[in-house]
């Protein structure tokens, strides 16, 4: 097993392909952060247009942990394409190139096989978001600075602490790898059904697309399949910025509004995850390669 | 002999058709196995069950008394195989294919080994190249390399001759036969150009809409009284006048177009060679034609009638 993880790893990262997302990544963010570095104030003004005569802040708004919170809420609606493009290729891409076949007369186990190619999805997935979590946060960091991290939500304004901060990131990354593995995990899926990776990309957007509508909906009629939707929970990974507060309306340190909805979410990804590569396993041990 | 593969009422049903039917046939250790029947008659199926990537509807499997179902990991450690077009990674180099898939067989190969191997198919000077750079024969080569990696008892070639230049084909024939003769490998191979197999083969399998039609020694269904000879002369309309005027007359088949064809027995071929000299027949080619050939013909199409 290990050794299949070992090969599936040394094929993903010697494909230029490979590459195509952490270098998109890369611009993306680099594009934002320039954004902000030039039009910072503006931005931050237009942002608190409606509670300027409400609050006096003082401090940096535009700082490191506010500009990561950004690139976060922009970014992670694109990554699952960038996701795609290695998983969607998992098998089918195999498939394609006729290597499937090649691969499948050695003496090795579907089932290992199969779970080798999702565990070599889930590390590229995983490393991406770190490679964001290097851009988006400890660049940021660097050249914006760091300060109390002031945030604007529908109806009200949040402000955390400096010292409250970091670990909040890391468990929204943490929540943000169990997302996109979700992404990974289903595009995997739909990768058995295909000989070409476009399907399966165009397929698992497309259901991340419906889902998403779905989910954001406001109609009784879907309603109740809401919950059972991982783009619902998906977005889960912002609740760790929404902080208790006590009587007197003060922020308490190191507290989650709503850890329940992230735990649920968490669950509900993660069902996800066993669901689908459970398929994918029963699926391609059954799976006739004609290729 | 010893039996080494043993395949008993093996069947495909491929939703409403039936791609192998019924299909029973024994592979003894040492020999070079010959596959043959026409495009979609069920070779590739069948070689496929074999290799646990078809799975049977019906039948079993037996590779060195294992059953292939129950033992795949065991026995595909004792087979490699080249199936239909020899894909490989195209992005990797050839030595970096076959290192990779050295180590997918189990088998930790050192780079002198791997270089080896590669020049075992006349590739060691390409070791470093890129797959995308090759010819069809060359990835060809890549392909029998991998197969051979871990040193298997079977090697199972599908097709290995398509899309290949006759210089290829040649090639593909001589590492048959080297890796029967030298190597003391059992080789299934199967095609539809059944002159390469005839060159090659100890046994021939025929099937036709994936059912057996004949199994045997080559050398029995080879039958040497019947050896169709064609000759290409200088002057045709000549050669026709003086082989009916001739003791040959009654082995001429065609009639006065084309170059002249004679049915006759392998062994009066040297008789014709001299008598064409005496009768001032100018000869620029002689080609037998396969009887093996023949023989499948005559037998797929009388399956169709």
């Amino acid at each position: 097993m290990f050794t299949l993880l070992q090969i599936e790893l040394y094929k993903i990262f010697k494909r230029p392909r490979t590459y195509i997302a952490f270098a998109a990544i890369t611009a993306l963010i680099v594009i934002i952060q320039l954004g902000l570095k030039v039009d910072g104030k503006e931005y931050a003004d237009f942002v608190l247009a409606d509670m300027k005569n409400m609050l006096e802040i003082n401090g940096k708004i535009i700082n490191g942990y506010f500009v990561c919170y950004v690139i976060l809420q922009l970014l992670l609606i694109h990554v699952p394409l960038l996701i795609a493009l290695i998983a969607a290729d998992m098998i089918s891409g195999e498939a394609n190139m006729g290597t499937l076949r090649l691969l499948l007369t050695k003496p090795i186990s579907r089932t290992e096989f199969i779970m080798a190619k999702f565990l070599a999805a889930a590390i590229y997935t995983i490393l991406l978001l770190i490679w964001i979590a290097v851009l988006a946060l400890f660049v940021s960091m660097l050249v914006f600075g760091t300060d109390d991290m002031f945030l604007v939500k529908n109806a009200y304004a949040v402000q955390i602490e400096r010292a409250d901060i970091f670990w909040r990131y890391a468990g929204a990354f943490c929540f943000a790898a169990l997302a996109m593995l979700t992404v990974a995990a289903l595009c995997f899926f739909l990768s058995n059904f295909a000989e070409n990776s476009i399907g399966p990309i165009v397929a698992t957007m497309s259901v991340i697309i419906v889902t998403t509508i779905l989910s954001t909906m406001s109609i009784p009629l879907f309603n109740t399949i809401k919950p059972f939707l991982f783009t619902t929970h998906m977005v889960a990974w912002k609740e760790f910025f929404d902080i208790k507060v006590n009587d007197a309306n003060e922020t308490i340190k190191g507290t989650v509004e709503h850890a329940d909805k992230i735990i649920r979410s968490s669950i509900v990804l993660v069902v996800h995850i066993v669901l689908f590569v459970g398929a994918s396993v029963v699926v391609f041990k059954k799976k006739d390669v004609l290729s | 002999m010893q039996n080494i593969i043993s395949v008993k009422g093996l069947t495909k049903q491929f939703h409403n058709l039936t791609a192998v039917n019924q299909l029973s046939f024994t592979v003894n250790n040492g020999d070079v196995y010959g596959f043959l029947g026409q495009n979609g008659a069920g070779k590739s199926t069948t070689l496929r069950m074999l290799l646990t990537l078809i799975e049977p509807t019906e039948g079993s499997i037996e590779v060195a008394g294992m059953d292939l179902l129950k033992h795949h990991k065991e026995v595909l450690r004792n087979i490699g195989a080249v199936i239909e077009k020899p894909d490989v990674y195209k992005y990797l180099s050839a030595y970096e294919n076959v290192q990779l898939f050295a180590k997918l067989s189990g088998v930790r190969l050192s780079k002198e080994q791997i270089m080896q191997q590669l020049a075992m198919v006349g590739l060691q000077d390409r070791a470093n190249d890129k797959v995308k750079t090759f010819s069809q024969g060359m990835k060809q080569r890549v392909g029998i390399a991998i197969a051979l990696v871990h040193n298997p008892q079977i090697v199972i070639l599908d097709e290995p001759t398509n899309g290949l230049d006759p210089q290829g084909i040649a090639d593909i024939r001589n590492m048959i036969l080297h890796l029967s003769r030298d190597l003391k490998k059992t080789v299934v191979v199967s095609s539809h150009l059944l002159s390469e197999i005839e060159q090659v083969a100890t046994r021939v399998l025929i099937i036709d809409k994936g059912k057996k039609l004949v199994e045997g020694n080559a050398d029995e269904l080879f039958d040497p009284s019947e050896t169709i000879v064609e000759l290409e002369t200088a002057n045709n309309h000549f050669a026709f006048n003086q082989l009916e005027q001739s003791n040959w007359n009654n082995y001429l088949l065609r009639e006065r177009k084309g170059n002249p064809v004679l049915k006759l027995n392998k062994k009066d071929i040297p008789q014709l060679h001299k008598d064409l000299v005496a009768l001032n027949i100018e000869l620029i080619a002689m080609q037998p034609k396969h009887s093996l050939e023949d023989y499948f013909l005559r037998i797929t199409s009388a399956n169709y009638s």
